[in-house]
C-alpha cells in the first residue's frame, strides 16, 4: 500500500503523466490508497484523502467509494473535515442518492451550531442539494434561522427558504412572515436574500402577491435611497450602488405591479428615475436599465415611461456592446405586438443589426425585421431581407425563406413582385426552402394565369443560370420558349444532380409532350437517391392517375 | 442559476457547481456539450447564448471560461457582473489569480464561490464581507487543526 501524498503533489504527479493511459495509472494507485486510508481509523489526514478522491472526481472518474467517507466526515467535530465532507456532499450526492438522507441529521445539527460557519456549511449544503423531504424537516428550523440569528445567518437561511419553497410549494406560507419583516433589515445581504425569497412566493401564490403589495412603499424607498444615495464605498460597482439588489428589487416591482394599477402608479415615478439617473456607460449600470425596462414594459406603466423603456432600448440598439444590441433586440421582440409603432421607429437600426458578424444578433435581427414587416414597408424591408438571405449562415437560411414568404404573402403589392420575390429566394436558397412550403407557391404560380409565361421565362432563366435546386412548374401557355426547350434544360438539372439530393417539384398542366416527361420520370424511379425515387414514383401514379384530368384542369 | 462551470481552452473542468439535481450521467454529457459549444464561439461573440432550453452566459478570463446557466426570467447583464464578482474575489484572494491557482487550490475555490453564492443566488452583495468570512473560516480551520496535530503527538 502506497502512502497518501498531500493533495497538490498529486495533483502534480496527475498532471506530468504524458498519456491518458499513464494519468489512469497514476490515478488508479492514488484512488486505491484513499481507499485504504478511509477504511483506517482516523489519523488526521481524512480531508486531505477526501478533497484528493474530490479532484479525481473532477476529472471524471467514478468516486461513489467516497460517498460514505463524506457523511462521516459532516459528523466530525473538526471544522476543517466537516468543511471537506460537506465540499463532498455537494459534489458526490444529489437527492437521488440514498446516502443524502443520513446527512439529515448532521444538518439538523449543525444549523443550531454554536460557530456560526459550521451553520453556515450547513446551509450552504441544504440550499444546494436538499431533496423535498430534507426540506420539509428541516424548514422549522430555517423559519427560527430567519428570525434569531446575527446577519451573516440570516441572509443564508433566507436563500435557503427559497430553496425550500423551490421543492415544497406549500411550505411558502410558512416563510411569509418572516420575509416581511426582513425588509426593515439594513444590510444589503439580508435584504437581497429577503427580496428573492419574497419573489419567491409572491409567484407561486396570488395572495401572498396580494399581500405583498402592502410592502410596495417600503421596496420603493430602499430603492431610493440605493439610487440617490452617495458614493458607498461596501456596495458600489463603477458608481452604482448595489447593483445586484437594484435589479432583484426591479424584479419584485415588476411582479408586484402587473396587472395592478395602483401598484404600478406607485411605482411610476421611482422607475421614471431609476430610467433617467443611472449611468449607461458601463455594462452595470445596463443591467439595471435592462431591468428597468423590463419592469416598465411588464406592468401598467403611463404611456410616458412606456416610451422612455422603448428609447433605451432604442439606445441600446446602437451601443458598441454586442451583448446590449442583443437583449435590446430580445426585448424589442417582446413588445413588438403591443408596442408596434414604437418598435417600428428603430426599424433602421435593427435592419442593421442582420449585417452584424455574430449569429446570434443576426438571428434575433431576422426575428426582428419579419414581425416589422408591413404593407407601407414591405418593398424596402424585402431588398433588405432578400439581400441578407443570399448571405446568411447556413441555419438561418429555412427560416428566413419561409419568413419572407410569409411576409410576401400577407403584404405583396402585386402578384408580379410577389412572384418575382418567391423565385429570388427559390434561386437564393431553394435548398433550404422547407417542403411544406412548395405546393403553395405552385398554387400561387398556378393562379396567377396572366403571369403564367412570365414566370415559365424567369424559371428557365433562373434554370440556366443556376442548376441547383430551383423548383420547376411547367405551364402549357408558352409563348418565348418552347416545351423542349424547358425538358432539356430540366434534363439538363436532373442528370447533373443525380448523385446529389435534389428537390425538384414537377407540377404538370396538360402538356402535349408529356410522354417525354413520363420518360424523363421513370429513369428516376429507379434513381439510388431515395428522395428522387420516391418523387418519380409519386409522379408517375399521378400521371397513370390523372391522365383523362389533364385537359379538364384548365386555367 | 442552474449550475456553473469552469473550463480551460482545452476544454478540461477546473470547477462545476451544480444547482439542480441531475445523475452524474447527465451531468458529463451536459459539460460535454455545452464545452464543445462554448469553444467553438470566435472571440467577438456575443457573451449569451441559447442552448437547448437554457440561456447560456459567459466570459473568458485569461485562459479560463466562466459559463453560467440561468432562468428564462434572469437577467443575462447582471449574470456578467456575477461572474465578474466572482474573478474579482478569486483575484483579491490568491493575488492575481492564474489558472494554476484554482487547479491547485480547487477547494479553496468552491468555498469562495459558496460564500458569494447560496443555491444559485447571490447571499452578499458587499466584497469585503465575502472576503473577511472566508479569512475567517480558514482560520478557524487552522486553529481547528492545530489542535489535531498536538493531539496527535501524544
Amino acid at each position: 500500500m502506497s502512502p497518501s501524498v498531500p493533495l497538490q503533489e498529486m495533483i502534480r504527479a496527475i498532471r506530468s503523466a504524458r498519456t491518458q493511459c499513464e494519468e489512469r495509472g497514476v490515478i488508479q494507485r492514488e484512488c486505491a490508497a484513499i481507499r485504504a486510508q478511509f477504511r483506517q481509523a482516523d489519523n488526521g489526514g481524512r480531508s486531505h484523502n477526501l478533497a484528493k478522491l474530490l479532484y479525481v472526481h473532477m476529472l471524471g472518474y467514478p468516486a461513489h467509494f467516497g460517498q460514505m467517507e463524506c457523511v462521516r466526515m459532516i459528523a466530525s467535530p473538526r471544522y476543517s473535515e466537516k468543511r471537506v465532507g460537506y465540499l463532498g456532499a455537494m459534489m458526490l450526492l444529489d437527492e437521488k442518492q440514498d446516502a443524502s438522507l443520513l446527512i439529515t441529521n448532521s444538518i439538523k445539527n449543525d444549523l443550531s451550531h454554536s460557530n456560526q460557519y459550521v451553520q453556515s456549511l450547513a446551509l450552504c449544503t441544504l440550499a444546494c442539494m436538499g431533496s423535498a423531504e430534507m426540506c420539509r424537516d428541516l424548514a422549522p428550523e430555517i423559519d427560527r434561522l430567519l428570525r434569531a440569528s446575527n446577519s451573516y445567518i440570516k441572509k443564508k437561511a433566507a436563500l435557503c427558504a427559497v430553496h425550500i419553497v423551490r421543492k415544497v410549494h406549500d411550505l411558502g406560507e410558512l416563510f411569509a412572515p418572516a420575509a416581511r419583516s426582513l425588509l426593515a433589515e439594513k444590510n444589503h445581504g439580508v435584504l437581497h436574500g429577503a427580496v428573492v425569497l419574497i419573489i419567491e412566493l409572491c409567484e407561486r401564490n396570488p395572495e401572498t402577491l396580494e399581500r405583498f403589495r402592502k410592502v410596495l412603499p417600503d421596496l420603493v424607498q430602499i430603492m431610493k435611497g440605493l439610487v440617490l444615495s452617495g458614493y458607498s464605498p461596501e456596495h458600489d460597482v463603477a458608481g452604482i450602488s448595489d447593483p445586484f439588489l437594484q435589479v432583484r428589487i426591479l424584479r419584485l416591482l415588476r411582479i408586484l405591479g402587473h396587472n395592478n394599477e395602483g401598484a404600478s402608479d406607485a411605482m411610476n415615478d421611482l422607475l421614471a428615475q431609476v430610467a433617467t439617473n443611472t449611468d449607461s456607460t458601463k455594462t452595470v449600470g445596463n443591467a439595471v436599465l435592462y431591468e428597468t425596462v423590463l419592469t416598465v414594459l411588464d406592468i401598467k406603466s403611463e404611456s410616458g415611461l412606456r416610451v422612455l423603456a422603448v428609447n433605451i432600448l432604442g439606445r441600446f440598439l446602437l451601443n458598441n456592446d454586442r451583448n446590449i444590441r442583443y437583449i435590446a433586440m430580445t426585448s424589442l421582440q417582446k413588445i413588438v405586438g403591443t408596442d408596434h409603432n414604437a418598435v417600428q421607429r428603430h426599424r433602421g437600426t435593427i435592419v442593421d443589426c442582420l449585417k452584424d458578424q455574430d449569429a446570434s444578433v443576426k438571428r434575433r435581427a431576422l426575428e426582428l425585421s419579419l414581425a416589422l414587416v408591413s404593407a407601407s414597408n414591405v418593398r424596402s424591408m424585402m431588398k433588405e431581407l432578400l439581400l441578407f438571405l443570399s448571405s446568411c449562415p447556413a441555419e438561418l437560411k429555412a427560416h428566413a425563406a419561409s419568413g419572407i414568404f410569409n411576409a410576401a404573402e400577407r403584404y405583396a403589392p402585386s402578384q408580379r413582385w410577389h412572384i418575382d420575390t418567391i423565385l429570388h429566394v427559390l434561386t437564393t436558397a431553394g435548398g433550404d426552402v422547407r417542403d411544406e412550403t412548395v405546393p403553395n407557391l405552385i398554387q400561387l404560380i398556378t393562379n396567377a394565369s396572366e403571369l403564367h409565361c412570365y414566370t415559365v421565362h424567369k424559371l428557365y432563366r433562373a434554370l440556366l443560370t443556376d442548376i441547383s435546386q430551383v423548383s420547376v412548374s411547367n405551364q402549357s401557355e408558352i409563348r418565348f420558349v418552347t416545351e423542349d426547350d424547358v425538358l432539356d434544360a430540366l434534363e439538363t438539372v436532373l442528370q447533373s444532380h443525380m448523385s446529389g439530393p435534389l428537390t425538384a417539384c414537377l407540377s404538370l398542366h396538360h402538356f402535349t409532350t408529356a410522354s417525354r416527361i413520363r420518360s424523363i420520370v421513370s429513369i428516376y424511379g429507379s434513381c439510388i437517391d431515395v428522395e428522387l425515387q420516391q418523387r418519380a414514383v409519386e409522379y408517375n401514379a399521378l400521371f397513370k392517375k390523372y391522365d383523362h384530368m389533364r385537359y379538364a384542369t384548365a386555367r | 442559476m442552474q449550475f456553473m462551470l469552469l473550463f480551460s481552452r482545452q476544454g478540461k473542468l477546473r470547477l462545476q457547481k451544480w444547482y439542480v439535481p441531475l445523475s452524474d450521467k447527465e451531468k458529463k454529457k451536459i459539460t460535454r456539450e455545452l464545452v464543445q459549444t462554448v469553444l467553438a464561439r470566435k472571440p467577438k461573440m456575443c457573451s449569451f447564448l441559447e442552448w437547448r432550453d437554457l440561456k447560456v452566459v459567459y466570459k473568458r478570463y485569461a485562459s479560463l471560461y466562466f459559463c453560467c446557466a440561468i432562468e428564462d426570467q434572469d437577467n443575462e447583464l447582471i449574470t456578467l457582473e456575477i461572474i465578474h464578482r466572482y474573478v474579482e474575489l478569486l483575484d483579491k484572494y490568491f493575488g492575481s489569480v492564474c489558472e494554476l491557482d484554482i487547479i491547485f487550490n480547487f477547494e479553496k475555490a468552491y468555498f469562495i464561490l459558496d460564500e458569494f453564492l447560496l443555491g444559485g443566488e447571490a447571499q452578499e452583495t458587499s466584497k469585503k464581507n465575502v472576503l473577511k468570512a472566508i479569512e475567517q473560516a480558514d482560520l478557524l480551520q487552522e486553529t481547528k487543526e492545530q489542535k489535531v496535530k498536538l493531539s496527535i503527538l501524544h
